[in-house]
């Protein structure tokens, strides 16, 4: 029961962030109980220069692959600045792209993030970029050279869970990348329900680093990860629209 | 009116640009002044004291709040439902920054000024040693900050446009930014064109107090100077916006005018610059009226104590309240906290909604790298060491924010 991105292999499908912790401490507890095998951070939080820095030293022992992203660009090329500093800083050309010019409600940016994946896929970076649900736009990702997409549940941080339903059944129906399905996660259900849709894996922060026992709910979300894959795996039953009729209309049949 | 850029959100920010760069000086009014001129003080009055027990409730039952919520949260009808606000505005605070509280400190560059104003120790007529730091006295002072842990610094002048104008924020700005990731500017409000120009030398965010939104109690309170210019001052979020500045910070100084009537205006200049200005964050202040040299503050503030509670005076108790409706009206907003509050009011208050907070301050030019001080623009209450705040913030399950940028973002 495992997914690839770009010829790496994951067991763990649940993807968690760094942000939002009470403490360095309780965030390391927090993704130990997680089982997170990928982790993103903004870059534009690690200090490099001061050497301060709290979230590094734990990840690194922790062993997860690392995720930078590019927070708090607006713009293609802000992005591809971010990300040159990624790479250079520490040492992986893995990326989550992420563009929100609009600092209000971090929706991203359609045209400035097709922009960019092209332009970093063509700089050899392994593209993750965050999205709207939106079909069309992730077949041009996936076309850009993306080695995953990740649209949007809900707004980000909202936990209002998989609003955008309808959109990321057509967008897994039709990828040829692992769908990623980013923000708006506020409950183990959302998450199990993403993975039973068939999306590769779901990426959790907010609602794991606000919960009133972060550990716990890391937890939780581990375990709901698990039910969902394992359920998209056994096939689901269909669900009926209506009741089936015991006798039905065309029962007559059987007497001609 | 069609033809002014402010108000027509369609025109996109580069066309918005080269307008202004076509007109150097926008004096014509504002967007958002001729929405303010619309208003009627006397119907917010109204809607504010007649605000009943049901209308908060409502209120307190919704999502997404308008100015209406807005009116009935800071309203005496609310008083009672503090606590409730109070979870509430903590519930969203948490959902939306999580725990991470961010950290700045403001360097005081200059207390030269060409204004008078009846509330500040920096005005023209108060007889005080005059100082406007060197590029390496900038430096040093520089220097001691970023030894404390910061990353975000707060440039601060007096409003002196001949010796602290474009000309120094040029030279200063890039020597600030090699030391710190993030950099905002809180002196005279500039041009367009000057602010556009600043960002290419590192600026990032701007904080601009009206002050309050009243025009009488403004003019009373403005007596010489630049700063007299109501409507020059309160365009200038809106030159922010155009100007493509990261960071814009609003406020009202709490205890000029009347303090409901102020947050109502400040809420309306708010969804107008969201409206227009998308791409750029805001964040609000809550100044309360310090204690300054020759200022007419003590006198205000010993008026407030000894007579009737005014509707100019804000309590405690009244601030809180004024936070947590900032949070319930605006869950995305940052919220600003600065050293004029004591250790008390902080610990207690920052926890529920507040972003960002200064911590460590001195409020003089020059004060943090050498012993010799120049007199300070206002007394601050929070004076312990920023170690001693962050550890504070900590046990009150906070983490403190140093680093949230990266130099090279939002500068074209």
């Amino acid at each position: 029961m495992y997914y690839q991105i770009a010829g790496h292999t994951f067991t763990s499908r649940l993807l968690t962030g760094t942000g939002k912790f009470q403490s360095a401490s309780v965030m390391q507890q927090s993704l130990l109980a997680s089982d997170t095998e990928l982790v993103t951070m903004a870059l534009r939080r690690v200090d490099l220069v001061a050497q301060q820095d709290e979230i590094l030293p734990v990840l690194t022992a922790l062993g997860v692959k690392l995720l930078p992203n590019t927070s708090g660009a607006r713009t293609a090329e802000e992005a591809v600045f971010v990300a040159e500093l990624a790479r250079e800083a520490l040492q992986t050309n893995w990326l989550k792209l992420e563009i929100h010019p609009d600092p209000r409600y971090l929706l991203p940016d359609p045209i400035e993030t097709l922009k960019a994946a092209e332009l970093l896929v063509a700089k050899g970076f392994v593209v993750l970029p965050y999205c709207g649900a939106d079909p069309v736009l992730c077949k041009r990702l996936e076309e850009a050279g993306c080695a995953a997409v990740m649209p949007l549940g809900a707004p980000i941080g909202s936990n209002q869970g998989l609003q955008t339903r309808d959109f990321l059944r057509i967008i897994i129906e039709q990828s040829r990348v692992p769908v990623i399905v980013d923000a708006g996660i506020g409950a183990p259900s959302h998450a199990a329900e993403a993975l039973e849709l068939g999306a590769s894996a779901v990426l959790v922060n907010t609602a794991i680093a606000s919960a009133a026992d972060p550990i716990a709910m890391a937890k939780a979300f581990k375990l709901a990860c698990e039910a969902g894959a394992l359920a998209h795996y056994a096939g689901l039953a269909t669900r009926q629209q209506q009741a089936v009729a015991s006798s039905p209309l065309t029962a007559f049949l059987e007497s001609l | 009116m069609s033809n002014n850029v402010a108000i027509n959100s369609k025109v996109s920010r580069a066309e918005a640009m080269s307008q202004q760069q076509a007109k150097p000086l926008q004096l014509e009014p504002s967007g958002f002044s001729q929405l303010l001129a619309k208003q009627d003080s006397a119907y917010w009055q109204q809607k504010i004291l007649q605000a009943d027990a049901a209308a908060v409730n409502r209120a307190l039952a919704k999502s997404r709040r308008d100015l209406n919520d807005f009116a009935a949260l800071i309203s005496p009808a609310a008083a009672p439902f503090l606590a409730q606000m109070a979870t509430q505005a903590q519930q969203l605070t948490r959902q939306r920054f999580g725990h991470a509280l961010q950290f700045y400190i403001p360097l005081y560059l200059s207390n030269l000024c060409a204004n008078d104003c009846s509330y500040c120790g920096f005005s023209m007529s108060n007889a005080l040693k005059r100082r406007t730091l060197t590029l390496a006295e900038v430096e040093q002072e520089c220097q001691a900050i970023k030894a404390q842990g910061f990353s975000t610094v707060l440039l601060v002048a007096g409003e002196h446009e001949k010796k602290v104008g474009q000309e120094y924020f040029k030279q200063v700005l890039p020597v600030v930014k090699r030391y710190f990731s993030y950099v905002l500017l809180e002196v005279q409000p500039l041009s367009s064109q000057d602010y556009a120009e600043l960002r290419q030398y590192g600026l990032d965010g701007v904080l601009v107090y009206q002050e309050t939104y009243d025009r009488v109690c403004y003019a009373q309170h403005h007596l010489r100077g630049k700063k007299m210019d109501f409507d020059w001052r309160l365009a200038t979020p809106e030159r922010l916006g155009q100007a493509g500045v990261d960071k814009i910070g609003l406020g009202a100084l709490l205890g000029l005018g009347d303090w409901r009537l102020d947050s109502i205006y400040l809420a309306l200049h708010l969804r107008f610059l969201q409206q227009h200005y998308w791409r750029s964050r805001y964040s609000m202040a809550f100044p309360r009226l310090r204690p300054c040299a020759g200022g007419l503050a003590e006198q205000i503030l010993e008026q407030h104590q000894s007579q009737q509670p005014s509707q100019q005076h804000i309590t405690d108790r009244q601030l809180v309240q004024l936070i947590c409706a900032w949070r319930l009206f605006d869950p995305e907003l940052e919220l600003s906290l600065s050293t004029r509050e004591s250790a008390l009011f902080r610990d207690s208050v920052v926890p529920l909604a507040i972003t960002s907070i200064s911590a460590g301050s001195k409020t003089s030019p020059g004060a943090y790298a050498t012993e010799k001080q120049s007199l300070e623009q206002f007394s601050t209450d929070d004076q312990r060491p920023v170690t001693e705040v962050a550890r504070s913030m900590q046990q009150a399950g906070l983490q403190p924010v140093w680093k949230d940028w990266e130099a090279g973002l939002c500068r074209n």
